[in-house]
């Protein structure tokens, strides 16, 4: 058991990468997802375009099986992670340490700043003190958070700003140390100096890590995305190198979004 | 003869301020008079002293430990059973069939009269099980009774625990155990407590369950096996057979201000609770 | 793939909450154990409508307590309805929010006051009162209804303020605006839309009264006879159990015993119709 359950995937390693097939998601009735095909590249950032509806959030929690949580999900379809089916023989619980999320609105749990660091690797068997204080600091200075609450890590989450909080979510991710890290609309409640920031820490973050970011926001998608995905009514319309989805895009459609006749 | 629309409104708003005023009135009267009638006999002595002449003298000390022990022992047993339920029901199952069942028996079982519960702890517990009319028969008495209040308070604590707490947690490697464990209880925490201590209060006050279960011995318990005499059925022995009316009153009194500092409490809890989830 | 720690915490959740349902089962179980041999050794029939009560000759008939429980609670219910709806409208239609949210409290911590109290200030206030102005001996269905009625206003006023509070704005502003005056727009449209949760409390406040033991005891007499008027003393189904637990053995305390069983079929009737009435709306 522990041997499938394991997911081998090697950090920074050029191989590293996602290949979704054929995948249809439905809530029950309502068909979702429609069979969407994507390889996704490693050390790259994927910005996910597309209206309110698109299933844009959904792709997204596909690929740590948040979706799982609800009971009406049905799914067809495989994610490949290396060649691994992540719907197949590996556990959910296993799947979500390697992949992280932030979430569209800050959630810092209500506990202090720290605790919400090592709520992941504490969990994932991490008890050793000196072990759990670098990774917060490594954490926090990766999402440009540790100059501002070194002094008052025991201090409420609750009580930075909505920017910082944002910043101690991704910094909570990756904790954690995964492979990639998912972003549902990450900025979509911060103002643009947050938001700055928090794009500033995704360029550097992508050196070591994969990135698929959701987002409404097409300029933000052309400022951090290397490569774009654009989505519509369930279906995958394309996807392509940022600057050929923003200068040509192969489809009227994606044309019409990117250049803001609606959506 | 109609009345015009503004009289009639007039008066009837009257007529229910009279009635709110009479209730708020009866209720704060029955405060009062016991609070009054029995706050004189109380002194260190009455609280820590043994009864004596079967109570018409001496103090109330056994009945206070009785009291303790028993509400203690319910709520050993009911808070694990009443807090697993309520997770269950709103963290592993949805709406449907079993739920239905489930909270219909929760409601039915806080509809049973107490009576009933004292019936069926003396078959079972004191005859059957032969533990005789103990602190154990009536312990497990009350936890069946403050079983449905533990239940359902715990449950709505545990809905008031945002959604994405629980997301958050399963992003970040959790299993749902975990984040039961390390999110959504302690963040139901305040609301749980309040159905406990509501637990606490309904336990200490009851008597008609408690009397065929625990019995009546004035004596100190030295096991969980032994009788014990709460305040409430004290209170009830002594008013009821006439023995003494004064320490009736003085029993009384230490029961309903220790209920009223129960719900306060409880009132209080859940007040800054909703206060911080606003 | 789940691991079987996991499993076996949802399972053992599962049979924890399945413990009120199964609780009720052993109740049931119980009481009907103890209590349906005497139903049968004198008749069902038997036992419900004759009057005649007489343990020690071997004579069940419990007839006088069902009508005994039939009249407190009626009385309880006269006393305790009125108050508590026109407490419950009041509070939540004419008082502002902020007091309303000191005084529901503290009507529902008047739930919490141990029966034994109603009792004891029945029997030392209201008793002499009815004794020495009515006449009769003072223990009596009036002063028990008088005090169920009290002890149920906390269930009432409680769960009418929330059905009423259920009813949505809109409802409220429509027919304010057609000109209907604040009275008006409550009894006609607040009220009708609030009406299964007004049942229900009364249903439940019916089953409080109903079960209710001590503090009827220690105001009605105990009387073991037909009731023939409010100043008569009676005896109601809990009050004969508690009465003679102490002492019955045998038949007689089989007796008591299906006098529970009555009793609890009585209660679970209005359980499920207070579930259903609560479920609609």
């Amino acid at each position: 058991m522990e041997v499938v359950a394991e997911l081998a995937l090697q950090n920074n390693s050029m191989n590293n990468k996602i290949s979704v097939k054929n995948l249809n998601v439905f809530f029950g009735d309502k068909h979702v997802l429609k069979n969407i095909n994507l390889d996704i590249t490693p050390n790259k950032i994927l910005a996910v375009i597309g209206p309110a509806g698109s299933g844009k959030t959904t792709f997204l929690r596909c690929l740590n099986r948040l979706n799982d949580l609800d009971p009406e999900m049905k799914f067809t379809g495989e994610i490949l992670f290396d060649g691994k089916n992540i719907y197949q023989g590996i556990n959910p619980v296993e799947l979500r340490r390697r992949v992280g999320m932030i979430f569209a609105l800050p959630i810092p749990l209500p506990m202090s700043i720290f605790e919400n660091i090592v709520y992941g690797p504490k969990l994932a068997g991490i008890t050793n003190k000196k072990e759990l204080n670098g990774i917060v600091e490594k954490s926090l200075k990766d999402a440009f958070l540790w100059d501002e609450v070194k002094d008052r890590l025991n201090d409420p989450a609750m009580k930075l700003s909505g920017g910082q909080q944002q910043r101690l979510c991704i910094a909570r991710a990756l904790a954690l140390k995964p492979d990639i890290i998912l972003m549902d609309e990450p900025c979509s409640g911060l103002d643009p100096i947050s938001t700055a920031k928090i794009e500033e820490a995704m360029r550097q973050l992508k050196k070591e890590y994969m990135i698929i970011i959701v987002t409404n926001n097409t300029k933000q998608a052309a400022r951090v995305g290397d490569y774009t995905a654009f989505f519509l009514m369930g279906e995958l319309i394309e996807s392509n190198e940022t600057g050929k989805i923003f200068t040509s895009p192969n489809d009227k459609r994606t044309e019409d979004y990117i250049s803001g006749r609606f959506g | 003869m109609r009345l015009n629309p503004k009289t009639s409104q007039k008066i009837m708003r009257i007529v229910l301020g009279i009635a709110t005023g009479l209730t708020i009135f009866i209720l704060l009267f029955i405060i009062v008079f016991m609070l009054s009638k029995g706050i004189p006999v109380l002194n260190w002595e009455f609280l820590s002293n043994f009864p004596a002449k079967m109570g018409k003298a001496g103090g109330i000390l056994p009945t206070i430990i009785g009291t303790f022990v028993l509400t203690l022992v319910a709520i050993v047993i009911a808070t694990p059973l009443g807090v697993g339920a309520a997770v269950y029901l709103t963290e592993y199952i949805r709406e449907g069939k079993i739920t239905k069942i489930i909270r219909f028996g929760a409601e039915s079982l806080a509809g049973i009269p107490s009576i009933i519960f004292g019936l069926f702890g003396f078959i079972l517990f004191v005859v059957t099980l032969k533990m005789g009319w103990s602190i154990l028969s009536g312990g497990l008495t009350l936890a069946f009774m403050i079983l449905p209040t533990i239940i359902r308070t715990s449950e709505e604590a545990i809905k008031t625990v945002p959604y994405s707490y629980r997301e958050v947690s399963f992003s970040l490697g959790a299993t749902k155990w975990e984040t039961i464990k390390k999110v959504v209880l302690p963040n139901a925490l305040p609301g749980i407590v309040t159905g406990i201590i509501l637990g606490i209060g309904r336990s200490v006050g009851e008597t008609a369950a408690v009397i065929f279960t625990a019995g009546s011995s004035l004596r100190l318990p030295s096991s969980l096996f032994d009788s014990v005499r709460t305040m409430s059925v004290h209170f009830y022995i002594l008013s009821r057979e006439g023995i003494s009316m004064k320490n009736a009153c003085g029993t009384a009194a230490v029961l309903v201000i220790f209920i009223l500092a129960m719900n306060l409490t409880a009132y209080w809890i859940m007040h800054k609770f909703t206060k911080r989830n606003l | 793939m789940k691991n079987t720690k996991e499993v076996v915490i949802e399972k053992s959740l599962f049979l924890i909450a399945l413990s009120a349902i199964f609780m009720l089962f052993l109740i049931a179980i119980f009481i009907f154990k103890e209590g349906t041999p005497l139903i049968f050794k004198v008749g069902f029939k038997n036992f419900v409508t004759s009057s005649k009560w007489f343990p020690l000759e071997g004579q069940f008939g419990i007839f006088s307590m069902i009508l005994g429980t039939l009249w407190i609670t009626a009385g309880a219910l006269i006393i305790g309805v009125p108050l508590g709806l026109s407490c419950a409208i009041f509070l939540s239609e004419f008082v502002p929010r902020r007091i309303m949210a000191i005084l529901k409290p503290t009507i529902e911590l008047l739930a919490g006051i141990p029966s034994v109290v109603y009792g004891f200030i029945g029997m030392v206030v209201l008793v002499p009162l009815i004794r020495e102005n009515l006449g009769g001996p003072g223990l009596s269905i009036l002063a028990g209804s008088i005090i169920l009625g009290i002890m149920i206003l906390p269930t009432i006023i409680s769960i009418s303020i929330d059905a009423i509070q259920a009813v949505p704005r809109s409802y409220r502003e429509g027919s304010l605006a057609m000109g209907a005056t604040k009275w008006q727009t409550i009894h006609m449209v607040v009220l009708k839309a609030a009406r299964s949760g007004i049942v229900a409390s009364i249903i439940l406040g019916m089953g409080r009264a109903i079960g209710e033991t001590m503090a009827v005891i220690m105001v009605a007499g105990n009387a073991v006879k037909i009731p023939r008027s409010i100043l008569d003393p009676a005896r109601t189904l809990t009050t004969n159990i508690a009465l003679e637990m102490g002492f019955a053995a045998g038949d007689h305390r089989q007796a008591l015993f299906a006098t529970g069983v009555v009793l609890f079929i009585i209660i679970m009737i209005l359980n499920i119709i207070a579930n259903y009435a609560v479920r609609k709306r």
